[in-house]
């Protein structure tokens, strides 16, 4: 790893502050992906600036609507919230599937979601639920949040401070997961909002997207049939080693139809 | 950078560089070298120790970030004449071959019997997924998991 500066300030206002004055810094929050990074030599900030100390970042609050989520709620934190759990169960399940136990005990809401990596699996929960980020500086909405490999509408000193979702009447999250590493090949969460149907997509393409064409075959028959025929464009969609284009295509498909029957399932 | 690490107990104060490896701290500053570096890129979990009481891989944390923790290594959980009930387990069930894997194994599966109450063959499987016996040795892992959750609970109904 190149050396750095590192520092931990203790309120948002100093961390701005840091940021500021760096040549070339970088957040940190668990550090999950950042660290292995530097490890390797992908990533050489001046400066880390660790937000572990920054309280605004912290705190689970859950309401019968709503849940907020502090961008510094490691995976298990949410996993294993009872009330959270309760209210908006989908979430709980998305993140206890994320990486590994060890992973999970120091990866962040906040920092997986900054990350956008077009494999993991919060980015499809935000996507379908609708969710809403608060950031230092504004609300971004989750339609508008992820922008492609990598990279997010965050502005570089930009920091999430929390995460607002809505709950829905009921949801489920289905992912084929690559056998080593447990990234999403393809993951599809489909939410039911009564008078809405939200679809998130991620590990397909570039980063985290809504597909709308599902979700207008689900508003008019929600039924796991209704999405075998649905056309998936595989435009711009990942290609690698684990799976092509095409494949991923038809695993949007077949992730999609698991997802409604898993949700029709739990609610019977 | 000077910074203090609570690790088993004992408050050290040390001076090193900023990118120091919290797993660098324990095995090169402090000799406790029973916390392994096998892949040292976050896949094996070999270097697994306990922050505040939770599994986390050793190699993927900054010594830095570890100050307000209180880190327990696999040293800090038993001795020779005093095993702790996993360790026991372990030796029980022959859930080691050549041993490099083991203490990692043994401070995630800690986690893995406090954190549930119920664990299966597939949960404990699937608890263990950050890490890896390259002996191949998971039937026996699993057995010594098993049985130490099955005690647990044996106690949690008795009491």
């Amino acid at each position: 790893m190149y050396s750095f500066q590192y520092h931990a300030p203790t309120s948002l206002a100093e961390a701005n502050t840091l940021f500021a004055q760096a040549d070339d810094p970088i957040y940190i929050a668990g550090g999950m992906t950042l660290i292995p990074s530097m490890k390797q030599r992908l990533a050489q900030p001046s400066d880390v600036i660790d937000l572990a100390a920054v309280d605004e970042l912290r705190g689970v609050t859950v309401n019968p609507d709503s849940v907020v989520v502090g961008a510094l709620t490691t995976h298990n934190q949410v996993a294993e919230h009872q009330a959270l759990g309760s209210v908006l169960p989908v979430l709980a399940k998305v993140a206890a599937g994320i990486g590994d136990n060890q992973v999970r005990n120091r990866g962040t809401l906040g920092g997986s979601l900054a990350n956008s990596d077009p494999a993991a699996d919060y980015p499809a929960a935000v996507v379908a639920l609708g969710a809403t980020f608060v950031t230092n500086q504004r609300r971004i909405h989750a339609d508008e949040f992820f922008v492609d490999l990598f990279e997010t509408a965050l502005s570089p000193n930009e920091i999430i401070l929390r995460v607002e979702f809505p709950v829905p009447q009921r949801a489920a999250y289905a992912k084929f997961a690559n056998q080593a590493s447990g990234y999403a090949v393809v993951g599809v969460l489909v939410a039911d909002f009564g008078d809405s149907i939200r679809v998130g997509v991620t590990g397909a393409g570039p980063c985290a997207f809504r597909a709308c064409g599902m979700e207008q075959l689900l508003q008019a028959d929600f039924s796991a049939g209704a999405l075998a025929n649905s056309d998936v464009p595989n435009a711009g969609f990942n290609s690698d080693l684990h799976a092509s284009a095409d494949y991923r295509a038809h695993l949007v498909r077949v992730m999609g139809q698991r997802a409604v029957q898993k949700l029709l399932e739990v609610t019977l | 950078m000077r910074i203090a690490l609570s690790v088993n107990g004992c408050v050290h104060e040390l001076d090193v560089p900023a990118h120091t490896l919290l797993v660098d701290v324990l095995r090169e500053h402090l000799g406790l070298t029973g916390t392994h570096v096998g892949c040292d890129t976050s896949q094996c979990g070999a270097c697994t120790v306990h922050a505040d009481g939770r599994a986390i891989k050793s190699c993927s944390l900054l010594a830095v970030q570890a100050q307000d923790m209180a880190i327990t290594t696999i040293e800090g959980i038993g001795d020779a004449e005093n095993l702790h009930p996993m360790q026991a387990s372990f030796r029980e069930h022959h859930g080691l071959q050549c041993g490099f894997c083991t203490p990692g194994m043994i401070m995630q599966a800690i986690d893995l019997v406090e954190n549930n109450s119920e664990l299966s063959n597939i949960s404990i499987r699937a608890g263990l997924k950050g890490n890896l016996c390259r002996c191949t040795g998971y039937h026996n892992i699993v057995r010594a998991v098993q049985a130490v959750a099955d005690q647990r609970k044996a106690q949690g109904a008795a009491e």
